[in-house]
């Protein structure tokens, strides 16, 4: 007796249709799973033997094989358990064969029969639109992330509540769909005193999506300012938000209440973090933070504390929008159109930029730290603001302005500058070039500062580029000291 | 001190060598040898070894290959051999030399501009100022292509469109730090890059201070800008002041270690340097007064960088302007040179 069941597996983030087909013939009782399976899915077996149990349906007792085709492409995770069961089901006439393939199912099952998410089930959803199926059977979390691919969800909370529904015993519940993302709690500007300079580079750097550097000794309030960007980014055009939800959805990062990532996601991961956590990759291919970062800001705090291969690692992100991970198995792509902000001190005992102390460190130690960070590296920074320690007179100054209101301006100049590019004076090309000849600027670095140019226009509502807002964009160009 | 006045007298001084090392190819063949066999030699030893490396050096394809590689020998004897750095008591067999302008450049008057290598940016921004206004005012300037003041001093050549020589201490054809390899490219379009040692020599620590007497040597004054305590800077200085040359220091904070050196030497009698204009007057170059000028804002922020320097911040409060103005008038100070920024801090040229 042949069954079939539909259900998708992940290579990155592309769903690639995966048929479940159980097998039962007379002989000695076994159980058997074929098709290239991992470790968690061969443990699928005794998920499946006792959640069909605890759902107080039979196990069959010959010898069931369960096959996962296409028999070449790897699979792994313990979404399978759910199509296996069924298909062991529909395989010994507890479930309706044609009922069956008529839908896909994603989830794992708990060893008393009740389902629980995993991750990817967003993908796994458009890879059944695709195929053309409209109703997904998934865990009753993951229905709303589901919903947004398009099909129909059919949440279960148990293995015996997808078994009646499919025997046509069981209405499934509704599922409404999603809006209004998790209320977020974002860190507001009014919070962070005096560094006007700096604040102004992270207006700019949200309206232009420039990749900012933080330079200054510490306790200056880099990371501060750094952790504010996302609260003046503009939530996600609608496009971008699905974008990012697939990427979150693939690490299992979604909130079941409100699964659509609307805001622009924010990650900041630690600098002991290896190359594979931070680009992704590794035995399971995961997306790395790059790629959780995707459409929003990734922080690297401490940016000299990374290790070099993290940090080349993001020069192809960084340039192309995306991460390529290559194994002998084929090539996974997964987005990385992030805004990079970083910090770093100036030197490596932190004294630099301090008027109250005195750098002691070698030219050695300071030439091997400033080396850590490659001049490519460093070229893709479009901002690059030197924070030095403010005096006490000025963190007495009165309240700074609050997110809410630079958010405004950083919309308004973000449609501007959608709507078309302000262009360059010629007095403004004749100042920039005049720049490149006295200042140590490289033919990329003129391209940069160009760009931000166009940034500071667009920010003072300026239908061209004037010399005055080259000049603005000149002083946040990499430092002598760091080039 | 007696030795000085005879090194003074180069008759004297030139009858002083053994005929046969004289012309060109005996002195690349002793400063070949010098750079081969890690010695110090003003003149050619005695003994066999030296014997044999003569007899099998072959001057002329060595100077072929010199020539393949874009660079030259001038000999001590040779015309083109600066007559200051013939003058002091252990000058080189020759300079190996690399770049576009004419060895005559090293003829030309001169000043060193040495420091520290971790400098402050108080120290940076003194360099590369005092070197832009003596290159502008038409004198060569002198340095180690090393991190720190060296470097800036360079770069404040380039900046004023000057002429710059760079002494090496390894051989010529290295770029040492490696890190300066472009400023390297760039001085040597219009200036020079000069070293004893033949293409090949590593950079060690003992040639570093033989390398001083080298940029000590080629110049009338040497200006520390910036020195520790037993900084490498301060031996340039002592071999300035064996050979009579005139020593500047940069006066700093009396509690900055890195100004420990500069103002020693000042208490020892060196002449304190508040402006080019202390250089110039004793090659007899009247300073130009700075023909850059500047108005509105940037006048305004010049100003207040005069009176203390200053991050931008401060200037946004100080000057009651937004950030974005400060930043672009700030920019246009630096463009006239008539600011520069380090590690966030403004500070005023002269």
């Amino acid at each position: 007796m042949l069954a079939r069941a539909v259900t998708h597996a992940l290579v990155g983030l592309e769903p690639r249709r995966v048929e479940v087909e159980a097998h039962i013939q007379d002989g000695v009782p076994a159980f058997a799973i074929v098709g290239l399976a991992d470790k968690a899915l061969n443990e699928a077996r005794e998920r499946v033997r006792s959640g069909i149990a605890s759902a107080e349906l039979e196990f069959p007792r010959r010898r069931v094989t369960v096959n996962l085709a296409p028999a070449e492409l790897r699979k792994e995770g313990s979404g399978f358990d759910l199509p296996i069961a069924l298909a062991v089901l529909a395989a010994s006439r507890q479930v309706p064969r044609d009922e069956l393939e008529r839908h896909a199912s994603v989830g794992e099952l708990a060893l008393d029969g009740r389902l629980r998410a995993v991750g990817g089930v967003l993908a796994v959803a458009e890879g059944a639109r695709r195929m053309g199926l409209e109703r997904l059977l998934c865990p009753s979390e993951s229905a709303a992330e589901a919903a947004l691919a398009g099909v129909q969800p059919i949440p279960v909370r148990h293995l015996a509540d997808a078994v009646a529904y499919l025997r046509g015993e069981l209405e499934p519940d509704p599922v409404l769909p999603v809006n209004g993302g998790a209320p977020v709690f974002v860190p507001d500007l009014a919070d962070v005193r005096g560094q006007e300079r700096a604040r102004r580079a992270l207006e700019l750097a949200a309206v232009g999506g420039h990749n900012l550097l933080l330079g200054g000794p510490p306790g200056t309030g880099k990371t501060m300012l750094a952790r504010r960007l996302p609260g003046i980014l503009p939530p996600l055009e609608p496009e971008a938000a699905l974008e990012v939800t697939r990427v979150h959805s693939v690490a299992g990062l979604l909130p079941p209440e409100h699964p659509l990532v609307e805001i622009a996601p924010f990650r900041a991961p630690h600098h002991s973090a290896s190359t594979a956590a931070i680009v992704g990759g590794g035995p399971g291919l995961r997306p790395g933070e790059a790629s959780l970062a995707h459409r929003g800001v990734l922080l690297l705090d401490e940016l000299a504390e990374f290790a070099r291969p993290s940090l080349e690692a993001l020069r192809q992100p960084l340039e192309d929008g995306f991460v390529s991970i290559a194994r002998a198995a084929g090539r996974v792509v997964f987005p990385a159109r992030f805004q990079l902000v970083a910090t770093m001190n100036l030197c490596p005992c932190g004294a630099r930029g301090d008027p109250a102390a005195e750098c002691t460190c070698s030219a050695q130690r300071l030439a091997r730290y400033r080396d850590k960070l490659s001049r490519a590296l460093l070229d893709r920074f479009d901002l690059v603001v030197a924070m030095p320690r403010p005096r006490a007179v000025e963190l007495a100054a009165g309240p700074s302005e609050a997110s809410e209101a630079v958010r405004g301006r950083v919309v308004a100049a973000r449609e501007r500058l959608a709507l078309a590019a302000p262009r360059r004076t010629a007095d403004a090309d004749a100042l920039l070039s005049r720049a490149v000849e006295r200042l140590p600027l490289s033919g990329r670095g003129r391209a940069r500062v160009a760009r931000v140019a166009q940034t500071v226009a667009a920010l003072a509502d300026a239908d061209e580029v004037l010399p005055e807002h080259v000049a603005e964009a000149l002083a946040y160009r990499v430092p002598q000291e760091l080039s | 001190m007696s030795r000085r006045l005879d090194g003074g007298d180069q008759g004297a001084e030139a009858s002083a060598w053994p005929a046969p090392e004289r012309g060109l190819s005996g002195e690349l063949a002793l400063a070949v040898y010098a750079s081969e066999t890690g010695t110090h030699l003003v003149r050619a030893p005695a003994g066999a070894r030296y014997a044999a490396h003569v007899r099998v050096f072959d001057g002329g394809a060595y100077e072929q290959r010199l020539a393949a590689a874009g660079l030259r020998f001038v000999g001590r004897v040779a015309a083109a051999f600066p007559p200051m750095l013939r003058s002091i008591h252990d000058p080189p067999p020759g300079l190996f030399v690399r770049g576009s302008a004419d060895a005559e450049l090293l003829s030309r008057p001169a000043v060193a501009v040495v420091g520290a290598r971790a400098c402050s940016g108080y120290g940076a921004a003194v360099a590369r100022r005092l070197a832009r206004d003596l290159a502008a005012a038409g004198l060569v300037v002198v340095s180690g292509l090393a991190r720190g003041i060296d470097a800036e001093a360079h770069r404040g050549v380039l900046d004023a469109g000057g002429t710059t020589v760079a002494v090496l201490g390894c051989g010529i054809d290295r770029d040492y730090p490696a890190a300066h390899r472009e400023l390297a490219g760039r001085i040597a379009e219009t200036g020079l890059i000069v070293s004893e040692y033949a293409p090949g020599v590593e950079p060690a620590p003992w040639r570093f201070p033989a390398r001083n007497r080298i940029v000590a040597g080629l110049c009338a004054a040497t200006v520390v800008v910036e020195a520790r305590e037993r900084s490498g800077a301060l031996i340039t200085a002592d071999l300035a002041l064996e050979e009579g040359r005139e020593v500047f220091a940069v006066p700093g904070e009396i509690t900055s270690s890195l100004s420990a050196g500069t103002n020693d030497l000042l208490k020892l009698g060196a002449s304190p340097l508040t402006s080019a204009a202390d250089v110039l007057s004793c090659f007899g170059i009247e300073a130009k007064p700075d023909v850059a000028r500047v108005e509105g804002t940037a006048a305004k922020l010049l100003e207040l960088l005069r009176e203390s320097p200053a991050s931008a911040d401060e200037l946004v409060r100080r000057a009651g302007l937004d950030a974005g103005e400060v930043a672009r008038a700030l920019v246009e100070l630096e463009l006239a040179g008539l600011a520069a920024a380090a590690d966030g801090v403004y500070r005023a040229g002269k």
